[in-house]
């Protein structure tokens, strides 16, 4: 390949980066200074920093509750997910025919519908069987869009798993409850924990779907606390700092789990 | 008869129940009037109803313009990155990914707040810019994938035949990268068009698009018009997902970890 190619590729590359990340990176640097509005510098300052973590912002307990609501909600729609996902997965790994193509079509349907869709048409539910709406109702809703994701993760590991081990562990005398701990979930586990963080951070992640099934509760979650926040003109300072944090944090994970992956890959070659 | 069939059961009941029933749901409130009589005025409503229908052109226009942007800027990226000898690092991919784990609303707000720094008036072309800096890691990534899954030797085999190297990207590269290049569509089209709050952050409040009146229409508790919308997105995503295959959206996204 010719060296300008690899140079023109490699600007390419860097400068659709710069791009993707000037608004990121935006949000960083004027998370350094105490102005109210993004955008508005007034010198160096780790002021909204410490007031994120010793509460002594205006409306401190909206937004904690916010955070709080959010990682709550994702924790309990992806463990039910999962756990869904996978009792789901391997049923559908032993239907045939019509029933499973059935099954795989209805599994379809959240992936492929807007998250609005999802929205009003389960807000339509609640109100149709008169279900008031709460934090109960938005952790269904996250579990309805999260568990196909999982049965997609899990069934390509039911699909390498040789089918027999199981029946074999029936026969040594292990009880269904065993077999199922000590046989399925060891082999199942890598596509139940990717299920698990897709299911995480699309749960993290959501804004519509909360929006329309959180009732009035007032129960707000970190999306719709912004939202509401852009609404009423001007996002509490305090914001800036939190998603700076939660970069950082995104950033390191993601690291580090591929840079594990990559090892075991060239462990293996 | 497997037993092990019947642990498909429960999530049967539960994919009936939250997604099955809810969908009916919607056909079923479009088609009542607001004290439940049956009625067709909700549909007639939005063919007559000169805004909603100048805002649904819009969103089409809108995503199909925001979806040929993505392919425009992401499948030479998506290239790039999948090329052995161009890009040698899995943390670039990476890079590429990571802004999708960072909230949206607030990512958009960022760049609003930056073209308005920047003296950029805030209207379509902002939209488009910020619609599509939302959702191009959402193109980049299947392309990517499917070009990675691509056989190399193929290529390889028709540069030996003789081909330019244009050639060999027009008649094997591109032709075989095509089912990521769907499933990106798949991920950008139908989101953009049903996309709230970010047209709304991005513009100014100036441009809605088709999302922003049902979510108008929901919220003012005129349920059965908000119904009517959802079901002609409704049948918009039915014609969509029949043209292209709807596994393929939920293959690409169930691959992003």
């Amino acid at each position: 390949m010719r060296t300008s190619t690899k140079v023109f590729a490699k600007v390419y590359l860097w400068v659709l980066l710069l791009v993707l990340y000037a608004p990121i990176a935006f949000i960083v640097v004027f998370s350094f200074t105490e102005a109210k509005s993004l955008g508005n510098w007034t010198g160096f300052s780790t002021a909204l920093y410490q007031n994120l973590f010793n509460g002594s912002m205006q409306n401190s307990s909206g937004l904690l509750a916010a955070v709080k609501n959010t990682l709550l909600i994702a924790l309990a729609a992806s463990v039910v997910a999962t756990i869904l996902g996978t009792i789901a997965a391997i049923g559908i790994y032993h239907l045939h025919g019509r029933k499973k193509n059935v099954m795989t079509f209805l599994n379809n349907i959240p992936m492929i519908n807007p998250d609005i869709i999802t929205g009003v048409s389960l807000f339509l539910l609640f109100v149709f069987l008169g279900i008031s709406q709460g934090y109960m109702t938005v952790i269904l809703a996250h579990i309805t869009f999260c568990t196909p994701y999982v049965v997609l993760n899990v069934m390509p590991k039911l699909q390498q798993m040789n089918p027999n081990i199981y029946e074999a562990a029936l026969d040594l005398g292990a009880t269904p409850a065993q077999a199922l701990r000590k046989v399925l979930v060891p082999a199942l586990r890598p596509g139940m924990i990717s299920g698990f963080i897709l299911s995480f951070t699309m749960s993290l992640d959501d804004f519509a779907v909360t929006f329309f099934t959180r009732g009035t509760i007032g129960l707000d979650t970190l999306s719709t606390y912004i939202y509401a926040d852009a609404r009423k003109g001007g996002l509490t300072p305090e914001l800036k700092p939190l998603m700076s944090i939660i970069f950082l944090i995104i950033l390191i994970v993601l690291l580090v789990i591929n840079i594990r992956q990559s090892k075991q890959q060239s462990d293996k070659h | 008869m497997n037993k092990r069939s019947s642990w498909a059961l429960p999530y049967f009941i539960f994919l009936v129940l939250f997604v099955v029933l809810p969908l009916l749901l919607i056909l079923m409130y479009s088609l009542q009037d607001a004290s439940g009589n049956f009625t067709l005025s909700n549909i007639t409503k939005f063919f007559t109803d000169k805004d909603a229908l100048g805002t649904f052109a819009l969103s089409i226009e809108v995503a199909i313009e925001n979806t040929l942007l993505c392919i425009l800027i992401g499948y030479p990226a998506a290239w790039i990155l999948a090329d052995n000898k161009l890009n040698r690092s899995a943390v670039t991919v990476v890079l590429f990914i990571l802004p999708m784990w960072i909230n949206a609303l607030m990512r958009t707000l960022a760049t609003a707040e930056l073209f308005n720094m920047a003296g950029i008036q805030l209207g379509k072309g902002t939209l488009l810019f910020g619609m599509c800096y939302d959702y191009l890691p959402f193109m980049i990534y299947p392309i990517y994938n499917q070009l990675k899954k691509m056989d190399k030797s193929y290529a390889e085999a028709a540069q030996d035949l003789g081909a330019t190297p244009s050639e060999v990207f027009r008649k094997v590269t591109l032709p075989l990268s095509m089912p990521g290049v769907w499933s990106g569509v798949m991920m950008v089209f139908m989101p953009t068009v049903s996309t709230f709050a970010i047209s709304e952050f991005l513009t100014n409040n100036k441009i809605k698009l088709f999302g922003t009146i049902i979510q108008e229409n929901i919220n003012n508790s005129m349920w059965n018009y908000g119904a009517a919308l959802s079901l002609i997105m409704l049948v918009i995503i039915g014609i969509t997902t029949m043209l292209q295959g709807g596994e393929k959206r939920a293959e690409a996204e169930g691959g992003l970890i």
